[in-house]
This record gives structure tokens, sequence and C-alpha cells, in this order.
């Protein structure tokens, strides 16, 4: 299916299954990094689960008011990520703790990852993946070395649905700014 | 402190070259390519002579290889494992990710560029067309001598009349844009930003990120070295003139066509400080030809379409870590002049350019897969690079206009890849260590 055509599908919901694997072999993108996972009615995303390392949890809790902070005061700072959603867990496992970093976006991850390496560093997202099993000392300067550590920890989807599938998170924006904007015409016709 | 001394001129220099040639070897073993590299790197200028002797000179040459042609030189098999991954692999193997696909396919390519077997190239840049013919001469009598190292095939390049300044065959004036090094003297233009810090395009210098990091070794074969991305683009001259006449009615309105698709009108006027009409004087002032952004000037596309080369390819305010995915370009045209007025002869004619960066994942291929092919840059659906994006007649060019925008649909392929590599550019010393490699040390 074309981009143009997935946009005029918004208003019919969908659901895909995926392979086992995450790909679809017969049509199997590559990026600059590897092989690109689709893109499924719920947009593109992925889901990374790794180990904390033991007696590190406190550090998430205090990351998460970091980030929340970072956020509010310069609300476009994740920008660059396309990002709809991100959802962090923690969660046990026979007595050790892991962790899952979720997150649903508009573009593959691969375009964007030096960026995302970057951001890393600029907003204090590292200091949750350095308390995590495996990950490279050396992520700052080593992108591949990054990119490998998501692959590996990634757990691709088997199912995904989208109630308005294929929608950007841009596109989404500019029908609420479309809408306040005819709100406003209709004010000052009054 | 740049060593000038140490870098070849290609990667801080342009020269004011007419003319030139591109020769493209296979050696057959590594003693017989060392011994072509020893003769022919008493040659190669670096950068620190060429600022010297600019004015004086009339032939510029600069050397780089493969990754295979590192091998073949002799390089051990634990430093070619130091080179970063997508050098190994070379262009032919991205060629999905780089949308080298189609008419654009590695199987398609002319001169053996997609063989493993090329391994280096010799870049010929002359003042004139005699001075190209005597260097060429003497190159080809010393290759004769040369058993163990073929030529595979070489590359004429012209510039493109009326030769008072740099323009493609499609006739968009070139050089108006390039990232500025610091510490290499050079002042950017208004608008080009700060100097780059060196690492961003010289191997063995801090980049935008810190200390040099993850360098091939040893450090002498690295050191004052760089990657270059070459593109053999075969420009559809007549093809493109037809689209032009069949989207626009008068010449005028042909002339800001053209100008929409690469975002600066032919004459190199940014289409953002002249929205509407040519301005020959503005594209010739340095202090203002560069001048301008597009997230406050021209966020919308009004201007310059949010799809058209110039915004893909230099998106200025409107990406994130610009400073990371800088490049120098660096190249020349080849093929006849095609007079405005006469019909597709079928020769082909084009762009035989370098893309001179630090990292070619994050710079060029970024560039090459994101910018210039993702078909949902800034949204856009179903779009790509109108100038050398891969085109298969699918897709669309939108041009933003009040009170609704145009919509261009089966946008023609304006390009055609007909040939490319990677090449890593040695310092100069680099190039004595590797003619010696086989000596006792």
């Amino acid at each position: 299916m074309s981009d143009a055509s997935k946009q005029t599908s918004w208003s019919k919901p969908a659901a895909m299954a995926i392979p086992k694997g995450g790909f679809f072999k017969d049509k199997v993108e590559q990026g600059r990094y590897g092989t690109i996972f689709p893109k499924t009615p719920a947009c593109y995303g992925f889901s990374i689960l790794a180990k904390v390392i033991p007696g590190r949890e406190e550090r998430f809790y205090e990351y998460a008011r970091n980030i929340e902070q970072a956020v509010a005061a310069q609300p476009d700072c994740l920008a660059v990520l396309k990002l709809h959603y991100l959802r962090w867990v923690l969660f046990p496992i026979k007595g050790d703790t892991y962790f899952m970093y979720q997150g649903i976006f508009d573009t593959d991850f691969d375009k964007y990852t030096e960026d995302a390496v970057n951001l890393f560093a600029a907003t204090g997202l590292r200091t949750v993946f350095e308390n995590l099993e495996g990950f490279p000392p050396d992520w700052q300067t080593n992108a591949p070395a990054f990119v490998k550590f998501v692959r590996e920890h990634q757990c691709p989807s088997f199912l995904e649905y989208g109630e308005y599938p294929y929608v950007s998170a841009e596109e989404i924006k500019k029908a609420l700014r479309l809408k306040a904007a005819f709100s406003d015409m209709l004010d000052q016709m009054q | 402190m740049l060593e000038f001394d140490d870098i070849q001129h290609i990667l801080l220099m342009r020269v004011p070259a007419l003319t030139g040639r591109y020769e493209f070897l296979s050696f057959r073993n590594a003693t017989g390519g060392r011994t072509w590299l020893s003769a022919i790197r008493e040659k190669v200028q670096s950068a620190a002579e060429v600022r010297a002797s600019v004015e004086q000179e009339k032939r510029w040459v600069t050397v780089a290889f493969t990754w295979n042609g590192l091998r073949a030189l002799g390089v051990d098999e634990a430093s070619m494992a130091t080179f970063p991954e997508e050098f190994r692999q070379g262009m032919v193997a991205r060629a999905e990710m780089l949308g080298d696909t189609g008419a654009n396919h590695p199987d398609k390519w002319v001169g053996g560029l997609a063989s493993p077997s090329l391994h280096a190239i010799v870049i010929l840049f002359a003042g004139d067309e005699a001075e190209r013919e005597r260097c060429v001469t003497e190159h080809n009598k010393f290759i004769a001598q040369c058993r163990d190292v073929e030529v595979l095939s070489s590359l004429d390049l012209a510039a493109v009349p009326p030769f008072i300044y740099a323009h493609d065959h499609f006739g968009y004036r070139d050089r108006l844009s390039q990232p500025v090094i610091e510490g290499s003297g050079e002042v950017p233009t208004p608008g080009s930003g700060a100097p780059l810090k060196p690492g961003e395009f010289i191997l063995g210098y801090p980049d935008e990120a810190g200390p040099p990091a993850n360098l091939p070794q040893p450090e002498i074969l690295s050191r004052n070295g760089s990657y270059m991305a070459y593109r053999r683009l075969q420009e559809h001259v007549g093809r493109f003139r037809e689209f032009l006449r069949q989207n626009a009615d008068t010449p005028e309105e042909q002339e800001l066509l053209a100008a929409k698709l690469m975002g600066r009108w032919r004459s190199g006027a940014p289409l953002v400080l002249s929205p509407t009409k040519d301005d020959p004087m503005l594209a010739v002032d340095p202090q203002r030809n560069n001048d301008f952004n597009y997230k406050e000037m021209d966020p919308q596309g009004y201007a310059v379409p949010l799809g058209s080369h110039a915004r893909r390819m230099n998106p200025r305010d409107t990406a994130a870590n610009m400073n990371r995915r800088r490049m120098i370009r660096r190249g020349a045209t080849y093929g006849p002049y095609l007079p405005e007025d006469a019909p597709e002869d079928g020769v082909e004619r084009g762009i035989a350019a370098f893309v001179i960066c630090a990292s070619l994942i994050r710079q060029f291929e970024f560039a090459q897969n994101v910018w210039a092919n993702d078909r949902n840059f800034h949204e856009l659906g179903n779009e790509r690079d109108p100038v050398i994006g891969n085109q298969d007649g699918t897709l669309e060019f939108k041009i933003p206009k009040r009170p609704i925008r145009k919509k261009i649909t089966g946008l023609p392929a304006f390009t055609t890849v007909r040939g490319g590599a990677y090449f890593f550019l040695p310092g100069i010393k680099a190039l004595r260590y590797l003619a010696t490699l086989g000596d006792v040390r």
C-alpha cells in the first residue's frame, strides 16, 4: 500500500498480524543500520526490554521526575523522535527487575538514530539506559553499538491495531489546529 | 591547528579547473599497486601546496582507495577490520538503502564501478584542455609500464558553458552553500552558520560531539584522511526541459518551476529572499545569497517547496543536529553541453561528484536515505527529491501556493545514477605509508 493510499484510509480501523521475528519476509526494507521493522496501522514503534542492574531501581523514579521537568521546560525537546507516545514500565521476573521502553512514532527508528543518540545525551534519557545490563559504555561516540543494543533488546509485536490507522502525529496536530481555527472563525462571525 | 601539509587539497579547497579526468583503477597485486602509488603520490598536492601555488599551477591530482583497494595494497586484516562497516561493505552493497534501485541499480552502472575489483580513483583537475591532454598522456605512459595496474574506465570532465560561473547541465548555479571548517582560515558568509569542527570532515580531529573516536588503525593511515562518496549522475536535459514546457506556459513560469524544484533560481538567487522573480545580483552577492532560513522565513514552503532539492539537502533550521549532517561537495560536470534549442541527442551528460565527510553512514547515507529518498520527509506523503531522488514516475511534487497548492503527479526522473563508490581519501603521510607497506620497516 502506498503512503498516499494509507493517508486516505484513516477512517477505517485496521489490524495487522505480524510474522514471527517481526518482519514480512517478502518486503523487508533495509535501513542504514539493518532491516527496518514494518509500519503498521499503529505506525512505527518499538518495545525495548532489558534487565535492570540490581539495586538501581530508584534511579528510574528519579529519572521520571527529570524527564517530566525537561519536557515542561522545553516542550519540543523530544520533537526529533516524531513521537505519538512513550511508555516506561518496570516489572519483576523471578525476583529481578526488568524495564520496558515502548514507543509509537512516525518514522522508522533507523532514520534518526544519531539524533536519538544525541537526544539521549542532551535530555538525560541516558540515565535510565545506563542502568540496564549490557548497555554499551561508549554509546555516545559509537552509534552502531547503541543501535546493536536497541536491536538486540527489541521485542517486535505480533499484532498491532490502529483506530485511525497510519495517521501521523503531525496530521493529528494539523487537524486540531484546523478545528481551533474554525472555532475561532465562527467566534469572529458572531 | 589543521595539518595543511598532510591533508589532500580536495578536502579543503576548490581549484580553478575547467576540465579534468577521473581514472578508475584495479591492482592485480599489491606490489603493482604500490609501485603505481609510489610514483603518483609525488604528484598529489596537499592543501598547503595548493594554497601556495594555486595561481601558477594548472593541474591538481587526488588519489583515493576503496576498501578492496586498501586490501589489494596489502593493508593487514586487523587494520582493515577497523574501518567502519558501511565503508567495508561499499556502495554497491548499500544500494537498496541509498535508493539505487530500478534504473539506478548497480547492475546498470557503467565503467566497472560496481565491480569489487575497483580499487582506486585518481582525480585530475586541469586548468585547460591542453594541460589535461598532457597529464593524461603522461599517466597513460606510466600506466603502460605498470603491468599490474589496469584502468577499468575513465571519465572526461568538462565545464558547461558559459564558463563564467559553475553550473550543471540543467543550468543551476553550483557551489553556493558549503560548510566552513574551523581552523581552515575561511570565513563563513552570512547565513552559513559558524565554522564546524574539523572532525566532521577530517579524521583525527575533534568533531561536533567531542574528541575523535573509533578511527581506523594505525593512526598514520587514518590521520588527516576522510571518506568520499562518488556519484556519477546522468542528467536527462531534454526530459527536464520538456517537463518545464509541459508544466508551465510561459518562459517566466518555466523559470519559476525550475526554481521551485531546486529551491533557488537557476541564477543561484535563493527563492526565500526573492520568491516571485529572479534576482541575478542577489545570486552573485556572497553577503546575501546564503543568508536565509526556513523555519522563520518560509515555514509553509510558499517560497521554497518543502520537498525541493535544496530544502532537503540542507534543511537549515528545520532539522535537528544539522552540524552533524553537513558534507563537502566537490566534482564537475561531464559530457557535451546540449544547446538550449537543441533536441535531446541521447548522449550521456551529467555530474560526477564527491561527497566528502568523516562518517559515510551519518552524513552521506543519511542525506541519501532520509533527505533525498524518504517519501514522507516533512510529511509530504508521496515525494522524493525531485532532482536526485529515486523517481519511478509514480511520485509527485507539491508546490505550496495560496489559495490552493499546485501538485504535479507522475514526476519523471531527471537524473539516473550511472555509477558510484565509497573511497577512503588518505592524508599525504598515509599515502607514503601505503606505498611502502611491503618494505622492511
